[in-house]
């Protein structure tokens, strides 16, 4: 299956989908130091988010989350790509800087965590291989 | 996205690098929401100043924008992650003081105003109703959009660094009018009152609703500094960067909306119930967002002549300005006498606290987030009163 949305950065990955319901906020939400979800209560607390395809509606909380998808793309610890329903500027000048594949406009109740997925971010389409 | 001829001289590199990585980061932005041309923003406020925050590679993208790049409109900046000048009686490391200096000095060679607050409209980069500005800092962004007028979208520090040096910024969401109308009514039917109160109805508001812009009806009166209270917990929980209060906030509004929710005595009590950890508290946070005036003397007088329990430590967060207006009126003194400490130029928030604290008190609902989320405290929200009374008991 195919599902097509809309590029926020280009580039291609393939990998394991980790799929919440829950928004994230990347600064204090997620741990840079090692990608784990800290948020308490949140649908991903205590998941690591490294070296998945992060699946998630929306970004939400402080403005500096930017800085922390650059970081952890520069030390490895980051995700491999990023699927939203809805990219916000604090997501999309996260994966602008990191050069990070995403792609936004996505019905992510299509997506279930464990699936194989690829992301094109020129082309804006994730596929369920 | 039509650009202007200098505009395309940046693209191309005749106004150095970094206004050319601005650009990029606009153009890109730009075309993702639709953008049809940038537009002039009068000020900016950028947010991720905290080598806490930052470390290395994001101190690295700073230092290379700042080999050439310099702002184009009034730029301030938000809290660093230290005193810059009384560190160490906060028990700063000298090598996290040695980076967090190197960071503000990239920021000072860019040529923005080292502020180091969250709160920009208290010192001077106050937005007038209408106005178009590029700010980070979601509780600021909140405030901007909502209480002065202002159009921000929420930026990102790297969006907001780009606008300030492009002097401009992609016209999409909050700067379209028609991207600021209310998608619903909310109507409190309980009583809200003081900074705490606030901040939990942000996080029922945030929580319940999201990023729909709310239209809140059944407060009779909001200070300034309940505002900022509900502006950083509603942008915390929900994402928010607008809501509309009635006749508390000054947009226009075209129609209120006809879906009407209710939020209640019971919604706020589950609020504050998810912010009582049982705990010993041992850290005690006043001051998010910054403290204003009115809040340091209020704390200065409750705390002048009495001694805070020891085995507890009390910081009061602000900006320098307001700390030197303090020093000058004695109020500094009363606190510090009583073994508080007043913390300028940084925040609870920011600052590197991880693992030296278990339980947190604040009268913030978000510092009570980044409390339990970023530095695994136990937190509990409470009044200022109650806060002070557990510093003292």
């Amino acid at each position: 299956m195919k599902l097509t949305g809309r590029k926020i950065y280009k580039g291609k990955a393939k990998g394991e989908a980790l799929v919440t319901s829950d928004s994230i906020s990347f600064y204090g939400g997620v741990d840079p130091e090692n990608g784990i979800v800290v948020e308490k209560g949140h649908e991903l607390e205590g998941v690591s988010i490294n070296d998945k395809i992060l699946v998630f509606p929306s970004g939400k909380g402080s403005t500096v989350g930017s800085y922390v998808i650059y970081q952890m793309a520069m030390t490895g610890k980051g995700p491999k790509a990023l699927v939203l329903n809805d990219c916000e500027a604090i997501v999309a000048v996260g994966t602008i800087i990191s050069e990070l594949p995403c792609v936004d406009q996505i019905d992510v109740t299509k997506i279930e965590s464990g699936m194989q997925i690829e992301v094109d971010g020129e082309n804006g389409t994730v596929e369920i291989v | 996205m039509e650009l202007t001829s200098e505009e395309q001289e940046m693209v191309a590199g005749k106004h150095g690098k970094a206004a050319q990585t601005a650009m990029e980061i606009l153009i890109t932005l730009g075309e993702i929401y639709g953008a049809k041309k940038l537009i002039d923003v009068t000020s900016v406020q950028i947010a991720g100043v905290s080598y806490a925050n930052l470390n290395e590679p994001g101190l690295a993208w700073l230092e290379e924008m700042a080999v050439d790049g310099k702002v184009r409109v009034m730029t301030t900046l938000n809290p660093a992650g230290m005193d810059l000048i009384d560190w160490r009686k906060l028990a700063i490391s000298e090598e996290f003081a040695e980076n967090q200096i190197r960071v503000v000095d990239a920021f000072k060679r860019l040529d923005v105003i080292t502020t180091c607050s969250c709160t920009p409209y208290l010192y001077g980069n106050l937005p007038a109703y209408g106005q178009h500005i590029a700010w980070s800092e979601s509780s600021a962004v909140c405030y901007a959009n909502s209480v002065l007028g202002a159009k921000t979208n929420r930026e990102g520090g790297p969006s907001a660094l780009s606008a300030a040096l492009v002097g401009k910024t992609p016209e999409y969401g909050f700067h379209l009018e028609e991207n600021r109308q209310p998608e619903l009514t909310v109507n409190i039917e309980c009583e809200v009152k003081g900074t705490f109160r606030f901040g939990a109805l942000g996080k029922v508001l945030g929580d319940r609703f999201g990023k729909k812009i709310t239209y809140i009806t059944g407060i009779p009166k909001a200070s300034v500094e309940e505002l900022k209270s509900f502006c950083a917990s509603y942008a915390t929980y929900g994402g928010v960067a607008l809501f509309h209060m009635e006749d508390i906030t000054p947009n226009k509004v075209n129609q209120i909306p006809d879906t009407i929710e209710t939020v209640t005595e019971n919604d706020m009590k589950k609020a504050l119930g998810d912010l009582d950890d049982d705990t010993e508290i041992d850290f005690i946070s006043l001051g998010c967002p910054h403290a204003s005036l009115a809040e340091l003397e209020y704390i200065a007088k409750k705390l002048s002549g009495k001694s805070i329990n020891p085995k507890k430590e009390v910081w009061i967060t602000t900006a320098r300005p307001t700390k030197q207006i303090a020093d000058r009126m004695g109020f500094t003194k009363m606190i510090e006498d009583s073994g508080a400490k007043i913390a300028a130029d940084t925040c609870c928030v920011v600052a590197p606290i991880k693992g030296r604290f278990h339980g947190l008190a604040s009268d913030s609902a978000k510092m009570c987030y980044y409390g339990s989320g970023r530095n695994k405290f136990a937190v509990k929200l409470m009044s200022m009163d109650e806060c002070l009374e557990e510093a003292l008991s």
